[in-house]
């Protein structure tokens, strides 16, 4: 079972306790921008098999929305962290080299 | 290849069976090939089957990772049906379900597809109205399907409970001509006769790379070498993005762990296939006796093919209330596979920005019964290079067009 910790609020779960939000970090395209850019935005997805991240809901808690770095194959979570961001941040990168040191980075 | 047949079974018998002969060969790949198929579960080589069978491309390797008919070809709950809602997906289905009908006779390899019927119940009004909904599409559609009221219901399936508190049955969408199939005969039943024709089936051979040159594709290179081929189609369904990724391009797919259980085997007590969409179950009863049960999927991308506990949970305390009777049932195995799934939940047979690259995917939780189905219609846009009538409302920019097929009351959940 997936087990997170809310940014947040600081309480540490199981995943019934959470909603996933699907991938993190999309470059957002409203109207006027060209289709191949609202498509990739809406529809297309890295849908990586490994490092993932992702968004998710304290649903059953406080409330909120975070982002999470987690392994796609182990369900392993690298770390959580607040939403207001537009990468992740270098802790987390950190951690995530120190488990996977093959991993290509954040694109 | 020999001919399957009551006569071969006698000859056998007085020969010790000593007769009898690998069902497929098992070679080493080539080093080109006119189309190469990546992955050989049954879509992959249903599509092989129909170049050859419908185009007379015999020239042609399937090849995968793991071993034949490996992955969710072996991991799914082996439903068949075509009630779907929109046109594009009741015609597709719908010729799959009939390829079903003759498949054991054109393989020459027993399918044992069981024509036994599929019932969707529905437990709340808006399902209830949905299914109305489609019956009369339905029936514009040629696909027979009919809405039966409760006492139908327990006529067909005695052991069910109309009356649960949480899930009361209003009603079931009823399939006489659904079914079930062999799972992995499908898959070998082909295989045999794509070896027969020539073909080359092989397996343990990873693709770890695509070639192309001048926006067309050239090779693959794998664990077995590098295989040149003048056209590739894709067929790897939860892997699909990797594949991609590969090729160089994105697709609208997500992939999430879906999982099954199977029980104990008991008596026969069910003798048609039970979904329940709005709980996240459904049942069929194997030739063994077991009771198959499917369940809901992960909400979150994840390739772990195992599934997760409270779906389980959620799943069978829904078909608990429903079948009273399981609630002692021993479980004997749970698995999961991974499925990939689109925005509108319907699959994507397509060209791709590769030139001469194909791919067929997204078929998210319902691949197994378009199997024969999906061949056909890629099997066609391979060979002419342009999809036909049956796969041409699946393309991939269909997303971008704004062209959803959206299946997501028939497709949504359960198969």
């Amino acid at each position: 079972m997936l087990i997170l910790t809310c940014p947040c609020c600081g309480v540490t779960a199981e995943e019934t306790e959470f909603s996933p939000g699907g991938e993190a970090h999309l470059k957002r395209y409203g109207p006027g921008s060209p289709d191949r850019d609202y498509e990739s935005y809406m529809f297309n997805r890295k849908n990586p098999r490994g490092v993932h991240f992702e968004r998710w809901r304290h649903t059953y808690g406080c409330g909120k929305w975070f982002l999470a770095a987690r392994c796609t194959i182990t369900l392993e979570v690298f770390g959580t962290y607040r939403a207001q961001t537009t990468e992740p941040p270098a802790d987390i990168i950190a951690a995530i080299k120190a488990r996977r040191p093959e991993w290509e980075g954040f694109a | 290849m020999k001919r399957y047949s009551a006569f071969a079974i006698a000859r056998e018998a007085l020969r010790q069976h000593k007769g009898w002969s690998h069902a497929w060969a098992s070679p080493e790949p080539g080093s080109s090939y006119d189309v190469v198929i990546v992955g050989a579960g049954g879509h992959g080589l249903a599509t092989a089957y129909y170049l050859g069978r419908n185009f007379g491309i015999t020239n042609v390797a399937v090849i995968d990772k793991g071993w034949l008919g490996g992955g969710n070809t072996g991991r799914n709950t082996t439903i068949i049906r075509s009630n779907y809602l929109q046109d594009p997906s009741a015609a597709l289905y719908e010729k799959s379900r009939a390829l079903f009908e003759t498949l054991s006779q054109d393989l020459n390899y027993n399918v044992m597809f069981s024509p036994r019927g599929v019932m969707m119940l529905a437990q709340t009004e808006h399902e209830k109205r949905g299914y109305l909904r489609t019956e009369r599409a339905n029936a514009l559609q040629r696909v027979q399907t009919r809405f039966i009221q409760p006492a139908e219901v327990k006529k067909l399936v005695p052991i069910i409970n109309l009356d649960g508190p949480r899930y009361p049955v209003l009603g079931a969408l009823w399939q006489a001509r659904g079914g079930t199939a062999r799972h992995d005969a499908v898959a070998w039943g082909f295989a045999r006769a794509c070896s027969d024709m020539g073909m080359h089936v092989i397996e343990q051979c990873a693709v770890t790379g695509v070639e192309a040159a001048g926006g067309q594709v050239t090779a693959v290179n794998t664990t077995k070498g590098t295989i040149s081929c003048k056209k590739l189609g894709i067929v790897v369904a939860g892997h699909s993005g990797a594949l991609a990724d590969m090729a160089g391009f994105r697709l609208p797919v997500e992939s999430v762990a879906l999982q099954a259980l199977v029980s104990e085997p008991v008596k026969p007590c069910m003798d048609v296939v039970v979904m329940a969409n709005t709980v996240h179950g459904y049942m069929s009863q194997s030739d063994k006796g077991e009771m198959v049960i499917g369940g809901g999927a992960d909400g979150f991308n994840n390739y772990t093919q195992r599934g997760s506990w409270h779906h389980i949970e959620e799943t069978v305390r829904a078909l608990v209330e429903t079948f009273p009777m399981i609630s002692r049932l021993k479980m004997l195995r749970q698995w999961g596979g991974i499925v990939d799934m689109t925005g509108d939940r319907s699959p994507i047979i397509s060209k791709t920005p590769l030139g001469n690259c194909f791919i067929n995917c997204g078929w998210g939780t319902g691949g197994f019964k378009a199997t024969p189905g999906s061949g056909w219609a890629m099997a066609e846009l391979i060979a002419k290079g342009e999809p036909g009538p049956l796969a041409a409302e699946f393309s991939m920019t269909r997303f971008r067009e704004g062209r959803f097929i959206d299946e997501s009351v028939a497709a949504g959940v359960a198969h």
